[in-house]
């Protein structure tokens, strides 16, 4: 039996109800439309044609396509790692040390999260084309070298907001108690800060890792040639031409964040229930 | 509070976890920007060459009419597309907070999931959505065939635009939304309703002046993406639906006319700093009373 929805219960009221359903839909029915069409038998329509999974062989018969891809997961993987280390350093030495400016060090941190995603673009260019040139002909993966250092550049600030907020949850008690025990600064970083980090590393590695596999338009700006990564592929496929294997490659990236966010899920409620036990 | 050790008494720890970070911040992202600044008072001399010559002439051609026209457009798209993630945002936002907790958890999944997949992807869906042949018009000529129904033309509309501007940048506004809802003292509301006000009347009497400041953070966390887009006017819009951040891209990629992009990036990063300026003039106010 269903109880009446209780006084605050605006979940349960038909017209918030309503609202949602129809933001679901607005969220999700685009999503769904893709996914459904990678395996739609038909080049053109948007009507069903058939089930057929030719469209995944195709995307992996697409060399361009494989390596961009590749190009896209080694980016975010050298990203990753540079952003975790360089953000676990920005908010250490933000929250450790007190020394004048330090509010303004603070600001200037987080300022590549707020400037606009198209101004850090051009200004990577110029800085590629001007300043400091990155050597061309490179072996793999050393020419994707450019994109990397763009990407941690507007990476590590994120990891740094992240661990900064751990860190203000850490009692200094036990640092000191490990200093009274005869631990050197640095052991006693390593073995008491970093573990109580452990759960803001990987969600900052998380979050490097995803902006970095989705960003398009700064990587637009940095990557050359033969640099091509996976949203800049897709890009010029939609811009270019109406192709299926779009549909197809889109829907095995969905199911790759799906995946991924749920490990993220899972990684958050364990170490929840290790904090209430 | 707690202000950390004096970094005196450890200059060789200070600098050793501080360096690293801030050489990068410098080199690899103050140092482009400030290039940018510089190109943005320079003049083309040949093909490749730029002088920063200390011109003003950049920016005098930012402010044209043509070019005027199309800020105040990316202006307007971007107060719009973040007003009605507001008004969208906003009951879904209460229903989440006053939701139970099984599933509240999931309605923020809900919510964060889209946010969480390839903004390219995202607006490309779309694209079936929206074309002429597309799923909405295949639908309403399936249910309206009989009336001689036409497509209706979406794409490569200001419509199409705001659609896409609304569907990606929603979640920025549900989640400070939520976090600011989800603080609220649900004894006030209760007592609202007990003297007798409404549901409607409550939300704007009681919610939404508490929730103000969350609501102000929503806003410029919308806001300032919106404002720089370049993908949703770039794959959905048409000729006459370009934003700010797809001119910036053209003058950079195809008419090479780099000091006058830099101009037209900087105007964008001079409102942009206008945006933040505000808020934080805001919480200052906030925090004295």
């Amino acid at each position: 039996m269903k109880e009446a929805p209780g006084l605050l219960d605006y979940a349960r009221r038909w017209p918030l109800r309503l609202v949602m359903i129809a933001v679901g839909l607005f969220l999700y029915l685009p999503l769904m439309v893709l996914i459904v069409m990678s395996f739609n038998d038909s080049k053109r329509t948007t009507h069903w044609k058939g089930f057929t999974l030719d469209w995944y062989s195709a995307v992996f018969r697409d060399t361009e396509l494989v390596q961009a891809l590749l190009n896209s997961l080694t980016i975010a993987a050298f990203s990753t790692v540079l952003s975790v280390v360089l953000g676990t350093l920005a908010a250490i030495a933000l929250w450790r040390f007190r020394f004048g400016g330090r509010t303004v060090l603070e600001g200037a941190f987080t300022l590549p999260i707020v400037v606009p995603e198209i101004c850090m673009g051009v200004a990577l260019l110029i800085f590629f084309a001007k300043v400091m040139p990155w050597p061309v002909g490179l072996p793999w993966p050393l020419n994707l070298g450019a994109i990397v250092i763009a990407h941690v550049a507007f990476s590590f600030p994120f990891v740094a907001v992240v661990v900064r907020a751990r860190l203000a949850s850490f009692d200094r008690s036990q640092e000191e108690a490990a200093r009274d025990l005869g631990a050197s600064q640095w052991r006693a970083l390593l073995d008491v800060v970093i573990p109580h980090l452990r759960p803001a590393l990987f969600a900052g590695a998380l979050l490097a890792f995803t902006l970095s596999l989705d960003d398009f338009v700064i990587t637009f700006f940095t990557a050359g040639p033969d640099t091509v990564t996976f949203p800049v592929k897709v890009y010029s496929m939609v811009r270019f031409s109406v192709t299926p294997k779009v549909n197809a490659i889109s829907t095995l990236l969905l199911l790759f964040t799906v995946i991924l966010t749920f490990i993220a899920l899972r990684l958050q409620a364990r170490t929840e229930s290790e904090r209430k036990a | 509070m707690d202000q950390g050790v004096d970094w005196r008494r450890n200059k060789a720890g200070f600098l050793a976890v501080l360096t690293p970070p801030l050489g990068w911040l410098l080199l690899f992202f103050i140092v482009p920007m400030a290039v940018v600044w510089a190109y943005s008072f320079g003049t083309n001399e040949g093909i490749a060459d730029i002088r920063i010559s200390g011109t003003f002439a950049n920016y005098a051609r930012a402010i044209e009419p043509l070019y005027l026209g199309i800020l105040a457009k990316s202006l307007a798209f971007a107060a719009l597309a973040t007003l009605v993630c507001l008004v969208v945002g906003f009951p879904v936002a209460l229903a989440i907070s006053f939701a139970p907790a099984n599933l509240k958890t999931w309605l923020l999944i809900g919510v964060m999931l889209p946010f969480w997949t390839n903004l390219l992807i995202r607006t490309y869906a779309l694209i079936a959505l929206l074309r002429d042949e597309g799923i909405i018009n295949n639908a309403l000529g399936f249910a309206f065939g009989w009336a001689g129904f036409e497509p209706l033309r979406m794409m490569n509309t200001n419509f199409a635009v705001l659609v896409g501007l609304v569907y990606v940048h929603l979640p920025f506004m549900v989640l400070p939304l939520y976090a600011a809802l989800d603080r609220l003292d649900r004894s006030l509301l209760e007592a609202s309703l007990d003297l007798g006000a409404g549901h409607i009347r409550t939300i704007f009497a009681i919610v939404l002046p508490l929730a103000a400041p969350g609501i102000a953070s929503g806003l410029l966390l919308t806001f300032i993406p919106v404002l720089g887009s370049y993908l949703a006017p770039d794959l959905l819009g048409g000729a006459d639906s370009q934003m700010i951040a797809n001119v910036i891209e053209r003058q950079f990629k195809r008419a090479n006319d780099w000091p006058f992009g830099a101009a037209l990036a900087f105007m964008l990063m001079y409102l942009t700093f206008i945006g933040i300026a505000l808020q934080s003039l805001a919480r200052r106010k906030r925090e004295r009373e």
